[in-house]
């Protein structure tokens, strides 16, 4: 029974337990359900087997909206937790679970699936193309998503969750300091999660440069478009430094390396520096996409084109090539020396430059702009001047002499969920609200979104504005209690009644996915919004081929100059369109992928080796195996196009 | 499927175009990915602790044998590619062969390189210097291990259907992967064994 003890939790509740049921009994409900409602093979041939770049996209949505509510759970549990001084509520180890879980939940396993929903789903129909450039790639970055993000999931029920912050720094990280296999989670499993992710990288980029519709030229590219090339550009050089890391770090846990120890050569803050070098890319990496969708819905919405279309793609690409160049300043206080603190505060501040020019921009679009206040527009609204908050204290934080005031304190915290929030959380609530009527055929209701939006809006600010004040007071984050002496009780009461706020919001937006499925109409056309890009030129919902004929593009919104100016948009006679094969190779791969982490995590390595072998064993497979796709007939293409306005529309 | 007989065979279909420059983009990320390696490599190059330093360690003839074998390799795929393209196939198949046994003998002295160190004392967890320097030459020994499975599938296919679109392609960005290994190994011959001698 001894090797069975490594799998029990280091540090158990009663709440511990009661989530264990809680899982327990919902995968009981989830299988007896499948199997009473006998799903299982329209599970296996729609989803678990898909290559289709739509429906891909609705599973990353899926798991990434479960993401939000879990990592939600934690920051409502933390919050809770600091409201009253001296609270019993969570003792410090948990409370140090839950900050390390929250972080990295939200970034790698809900703000990046929620990007790569959206890019899945709306890029290929941006460029006129059938699908991405490697759909079973496509399937296989998900499944590798998904199985890293259960894998991390399972942690705090099955031999403990990592406790070492999302940044998880050596040596805190290390055997000597963190004893609990925690640790070993976190690395294997965004490792699995990673691989997906620069798999996808290289497909965007390839179906970005290669799969554009005739005419659609670099520069004639939708706005989302572009923010997903540079996006998965910043993705393919950026991942690869934190494949690294997490192998080095890797090797320090299970294989007894000495790169990031505190003897025998080691250098722990190798890890901090080569942590950042992919970590503040990967801001950018979220928010770049976030600014696509800002800038679709702005110029929808005010009805007007893009105001700055050339200095909006250079601001982006010049963000992109910063991103790596300002790294140090995550830890000025490190002991760099003046000379590299200043350079890197150079660029840091530099960054706010580019970042100007897409506000103004925005704003410049709004201007004499007929603007309806939907909701994905409220989002985009509310977005500029919170999101310049959090940016303006961006250059405070930037100054490395000031930042000896501000560095890890809860100033901080309140700075980066001031960019991150309005940045990403509500660009992916603006841009689901955008392509709602797209994916599912209905719109979502707005009266019951603005509540939503309302919910959020206030919340958010008042969970976080005071947090700059308790954090410039000298309110350390991460810590799980304070003394009633502090005086910091009162402004972290606030900040708790704000986060229930938020935590409303988000139910108004479950409550409006319920509502909207049960009564919103399913009659909305091709193109509820009046937008202006070539995706609201499919029909709705979208067919798997996505365009009958490929379109033809001489202008950056060619839907809306189709529409506006008369130009033919679809040329030439329906062809036969060939598409992928579904395959279940990329979903097995992945649940092996799992068992493979797993089995590192608790240094088992039997099944470690059996499982690399059978991971080579599904790549050899797919080497030999002939898959030529197959093709849809001309007769099977009208017949479903018999009604679309699509095609109506070209004849008139 | 559409075959553009303008262009060589690799680049024939539509999804080979796609196919050969997402290889670039991924080896792009391996540029990353080994770059990683060699900064972490040099900032721990001199933080020996208690064990020893690679000039103590390294010896020039096994790492010689390996340098000769895979530049060899690699001109000999460059041949099986040329072959490829004029349409030998035995050639091609007989040029690739010979690459994989190249390849197999360097990772033969390669395996006797770490076994050489272990002995002399620069296992894996002596020092942050020879735990990066052994993950840093068993990345890529194990890319070169991959390659070695990868090309015998091909040479596997190549047989059974001979020189179509899709096999060229394989071979080809094969080729391009090898390529790539060798152009780390000589960086991994000059900045770590030969600076490391000096």
């Amino acid at each position: 029974m001894e090797y069975f003890d490594r799998f029990a939790i280091p540090h158990p509740s009663p709440a511990i337990y009661a989530s264990m049921v809680a899982i327990g009994l919902t995968v009981i409900a989830i299988l007896i359900g499948l199997t009473y409602f006998k799903k299982w093979g329209y599970l296996w041939r729609e989803w678990l087997t898909t290559v289709d770049h739509k429906k891909i996209g609705i599973l990353y949505l899926i798991s990434a909206l479960l993401m939000l509510f879990r990592g939600g759970v934690d920051a409502l549990m933390m919050r809770a937790q600091t409201a009253v001084p001296d609270n019993t509520l969570l003792d410090a180890q948990h409370y140090n679970e839950v900050f390390t879980t929250h972080g990295v939940v939200m970034i790698i396993f809900m703000a990046m699936p929620f990007i790569y929903a959206l890019m899945n789903f709306v890029v290929p129909l941006q460029i006129g193309a059938r699908d991405v450039a490697f759909p079973r790639l496509n399937a296989l970055s998900f499944w590798l998503f998904f199985m890293g993000a259960m894998l991390f999931n399972i942690s705090f029920v099955v031999g403990g969750s990592p406790d070492a912050g999302w940044t998880s720094y050596f040596p805190l990280a290390g055997n000597d300091f963190s004893q609990s296999v925690g640790t070993n989670y976190y690395l294997l499993s965004i490792q699995i999660a990673g691989i997906g992710t620069l798999i996808s990288g290289i497909n965007f980029m390839t179906t970005i440069f290669k799969m554009r519709a005739p005419g659609m030229k670099l520069m004639k590219m939708p706005m989302f478009t572009w923010t997903a090339l540079i996006t998965n550009a910043i993705v393919v050089f950026a991942f690869p430094v934190l494949t690294v890391t997490l192998l080095l770090g890797t090797m320090d846990r299970l294989f007894g390396t000495h790169i990031f120890s505190m003897t025998n050569g080691g250098m722990d803050m190798l890890w901090a520096n080569l942590f950042w070098v992919w970590g503040h890319p990967e801001v950018y990496i979220l928010i770049l996409p976030a600014f696509g969708i800002y800038s679709e819905v702005v110029s929808t919405f005010s009805q007007r084109n893009l105001y700055g279309y050339k200095s909006m793609v250079a601001s982006i690409v010049i963000i992109s090539f910063f991103s790596f160049l300002v790294w140090t300043h995550h830890f000025f206080t490190m002991g760099q020396g003046p000379l590299t603190n200043s350079i890197f505060s150079i660029t840091t501040m530099a960054i706010a430059i580019p970042t100007g020019i897409k506000i103004f921009n925005w704003l410049l679009t709004m201007r004499k702009g007929k603007i309806k206040f939907t909701v994905p527009m409220l989002y985009t609204v509310g977005f500029i001047p919170i999101f310049t908050i959090g940016g303006v204290t961006g250059v405070m934080l930037g100054m490395a002499s000031a930042d000896y005031q501000y560095h890890n304190t809860m100033f901080l915290v309140a700075h980066f969920h001031y960019t991150i929030i309005p940045g990403v959380v509500f660009a992916m609530l603006a841009g689901l609200t955008y392509w709602w009527p797209k994916m599912f055929g209905f719109m979502l209701n707005e009266r019951i979104g603005k509540w939503a939006f309302w919910f959020i809006m206030i919340g958010f600010n008042v969970t976080f504005f005071p947090m700059f004040f308790t954090g410039l007071d000298g309110q350390a984050r991460r810590m799980y209690t304070y003394s009633e002496a502090t005086g910091f009780g009162p402004l972290n009461m606030l900040s708790f009644v704000g986060a229930i706020g938020l935590a409303i919001g988000f139910a108004i937006i479950v409550y409006n996915v319920y509502y909207s499925t049960r009564y919103a109409s399913r009659d909305i056309g091709t193109d509820p919004w009046n937008a202006r890009t070539l995706e609201w030129a499919t029909q709705t919902p979208v067919q798997s081929y996505n365009f009958a004929r490929t379109p033809h593009v001489n202008s950056i919104e060619a839907f809306w100059d189709h529409k506006k100016k008369g130009q033919p948009l679809f040329k030439g006679e329906i062809e036969k369109i060939h598409m992928p094969n579904n395959s279940g190779v990329p979903f097995i791969m992945s649940c092996i992928f799992f068992v493979w982490g797993f089995s590192f995590v608790f240094s088992m390595w039997i099944p470690a080796i059996i499982t690399t072998i059978a991971i080579f064993a599904c790549m050899a497979h797919r080497s030999f195996e002939k898959d030529d796709g197959h093709y849809i007939s001309v007769e099977e293409i009208e017949a479903t196009e018999k009604n679309s306005e699509v095609l109506a529309d070209e004849n008139r | 499927m559409k075959i553009d007989n303008s262009l060589p065979l690799e680049y024939g279909t539509e999804q080979n175009k796609l196919n050969i420059l997402g290889f670039w983009i991924f080896l792009g990320a391996e540029v990353m990915l080994f770059a990683t390696l060699f900064a972490t490599y040099f900032t721990l190059e001199h933080r020996i602790g208690n064990g020893p330093a690679g000039a103590e360690i390294f010896e020039l003839t096994p790492v010689l044998i390996e340098t000769l074998l895979l530049l060899t390799s690699s001109f000999t795929i460059g041949l099986g590619v040329h072959a490829m393209r004029i349409g030998k196939k035995n050639a091609m198949m007989t040029f690739f062969a010979i690459t994989l046994l190249l390849g197999l003998a360097f990772l033969g002295v390669e395996i006797y390189e770490f076994t050489h160190y272990v002995h002399v004392g620069a296992g894996l967890q002596v020092s942050a210097f020879t735990g990066v320097l052994l993950t840093t030459l068993g990345t890529h020994g194990a890319h070169v291990t991959v390659g070695l499975f990868w090309g015998l599938f091909i040479i596997l296919q190549v047989k059974k259907h001979g020189l179509t679109p899709a096999t060229a392609n394989k071979s080809f960005i094969f080729s391009l992967y090898w390529h790539f290994l060798d152009v780390v190994w000589i960086f991994i011959f000059s900045f770590i064994y030969l600076k490391g001698m000096m």
